[in-house]
């Protein structure tokens, strides 16, 4: 059974219509890429799976259960699937530690001992344990993106998604925060990730989406996408990307 | 003409003081109770609810205090509706402090970052818990320089309860001085005690927000 699927999503916003009719599926364990240019509802789509924006029409299972139900209760659902950030959203007013434990102990109501310990386990995971008491604003941009992704981690999610979440880091830590997306796309992790990273899309994914204004218009495994994309418009795009950001970045 | 200072004056002004103390901060917790939630209804709320917080809001800081006092002793009881000098003042100030201190919370969780209640919304976190355990920690930060002054204004502001026959500071200065027509220095005296008391507050809430400061969220002095 597939861990998530999405199927026929629509959202807009005013005139614009961002997702028209987006369907795809994600297996557990599986890693997806998503890419596509600027402007083309890849943001909208990861908020509308935990619904932090409301779709306007269209249906999302996850494990089987329907989310975009009216019944459902959404905050158990947010709770099993993951976000992190382009810009980390770190809470200002806590340090690491207390980020990561915030969670665990307000929404799963765990005991704070077990909390702590679990949260400095997963600090340790991301390799930040030493920093378990420095503030946002006394991290780096990779750190902090990495204390982020511990803070996913520490609520046991089912899914995790990713958008853009090395875009708003300076080039030189762009690599410790894909390492620990590595580690845990081998780990058995669900992920979905938007990026314009083609390195890691072609190295980790195991299927990649390509989004343009509002629909998928191709996926299928690295490989295919990159060596012989069927739609001209996906070469256009990754030659585009290419040029841009070069082959790893 | 020389000037006269006696010490007995001291223990009367000090009876005044307790009650300006009292009424100080009586009115201001009760400010700052009623004027979180109004912000917060001013925030989130729609409909009916927005609207009368709003309504309360434009009244209470678009009429004068004295106004509002002199209505709620004398107006209300010509309704059958009477206080004792105490409860007026601190009711009519207690409700008018709300109005201000509900704009300075207002602006302080609009300065919270959005990004901050999609983490913690993303999380699991129900609206109560994001604003209890997310923006409110961050927005009381950024409030307390603006806060402090408006504690300020109503010690200075509760100087007008003698109006309607409180023994406050003011009131009692008012009283000694009126049967020893020693007004220059007995004000002077009330005005010395006034600004003692200002400093004292300045001082501790300098402390309180260099205890609670974390590294990243600057507080804004006005
Ligand atoms: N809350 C919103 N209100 C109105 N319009 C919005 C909102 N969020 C997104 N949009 C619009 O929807 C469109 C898609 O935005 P979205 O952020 O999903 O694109 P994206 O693919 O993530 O782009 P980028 O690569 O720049 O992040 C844009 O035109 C954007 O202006
Ligand atoms: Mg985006």
């Amino acid at each position: 059974m597939s861990l998530l699927v999405v199927e026929d999503l629509h959202k807009r916003y005013g005139k614009e219509e961002v997702l028209r009719g987006v369907s795809f599926t994600l297996e557990p364990g599986e890693t997806k890429v998503i890419i596509g240019p600027s402007g083309t509802g890849k943001s909208t789509l990861l908020r509308c799976i935990n619904r932090l924006t409301e779709p306007d029409r269209g249906r999302i299972w996850l494990n089987g259960e329907e989310i975009t139900s009216p019944r459902v209760n959404i905050y158990r659902i947010r709770a099993q699937i993951g976000f992190v950030f382009q810009d980390f959203n770190l809470f200002t007013h806590l340090t690491a530690l207390d980020n990561v434990r915030l969670g665990l102990i307000r929404v799963k109501r765990m005991p704070k001992r077990e909390a702590t310990e679990r949260a400095l386990r997963e600090l340790a995971r991301v390799g930040l344990a030493d920093k378990a008491n420095a503030y946002p604003a006394q991290l780096s941009g990779g750190q902090q993106q990495r204390v982020s992704i511990a803070r996913a981690l520490a609520m046991d999610p089912k899914l995790i998604l990713f958008d853009e979440p090395t875009s708003a880091l300076d080039p030189e830590l762009i690599g410790e925060v894909l390492e620990v997306m590595i580690e845990l796309a081998k780990g058995g992790m669900t992920m979905l990730v938007v990026t314009h990273e083609m390195g890691f899309a072609r190295s980790v994914a195991d299927e990649i989406i390509f989004m343009e204004k509002g629909v998928i218009v191709e996926q299928g495994p690295p490989e295919a996408i990159f060596t012989r994309p069927k739609v001209p418009r996906t070469a256009e795009f990754l030659r585009k990307i290419t040029e841009f950001y070069g082959e790893q970045g | 003409m020389e000037l006269v200072f006696k010490w007995e004056w001291l223990p009367q002004l000090g009876r005044g003081l307790v009650l300006t103390v009292e009424l100080t901060a009586a009115c201001i917790s009760m400010g700052a109770v009623l004027g979180l939630l109004l912000a917060i209804a001013r925030l989130y709320a729609r409909g009916p609810i927005y609207w009368l917080a709003s309504a309360y809001v434009h009244f209470f800081r678009g009429t004068p205090l004295l106004v509002q006092l002199f209505m709620v002793h004398f107006g209300l009881a010509g309704w059958g509706i009477s206080f004792t000098p105490l409860v007026s003042g601190i009711i009519a100030m207690g409700l008018n402090t709300a109005a201000y201190q509900a704009e300075y919370f207002r602006g302080a969780i609009q300065a919270v970052k959005r990004g901050q209640t999609m983490a913690a919304l993303s999380l699991g976190m129900t609206w109560w818990q994001t604003i209890r355990y997310v923006i409110l920690p961050q927005a009381l930060r950024l409030v307390l320089p603006a806060w402090s002054n408006e504690l300020v204004y109503m010690l200075k502001y509760t100087s007008i309860v003698y109006l309607i026959g409180l023994p406050d500071l003011m009131g009692v200065g008012r009283t000694i001085a009126s049967t020893n027509f020693r007004f220059f220095e007995v004000y002077a005296v009330v005005a010395l005690i006034y600004l003692a008391l200002v400093l004292i507050i300045t001082f501790g809430l300098r402390l309180v927000e260099a205890r609670i400061k974390v590294p990243g969220l600057g507080a804004v002095r006005q």
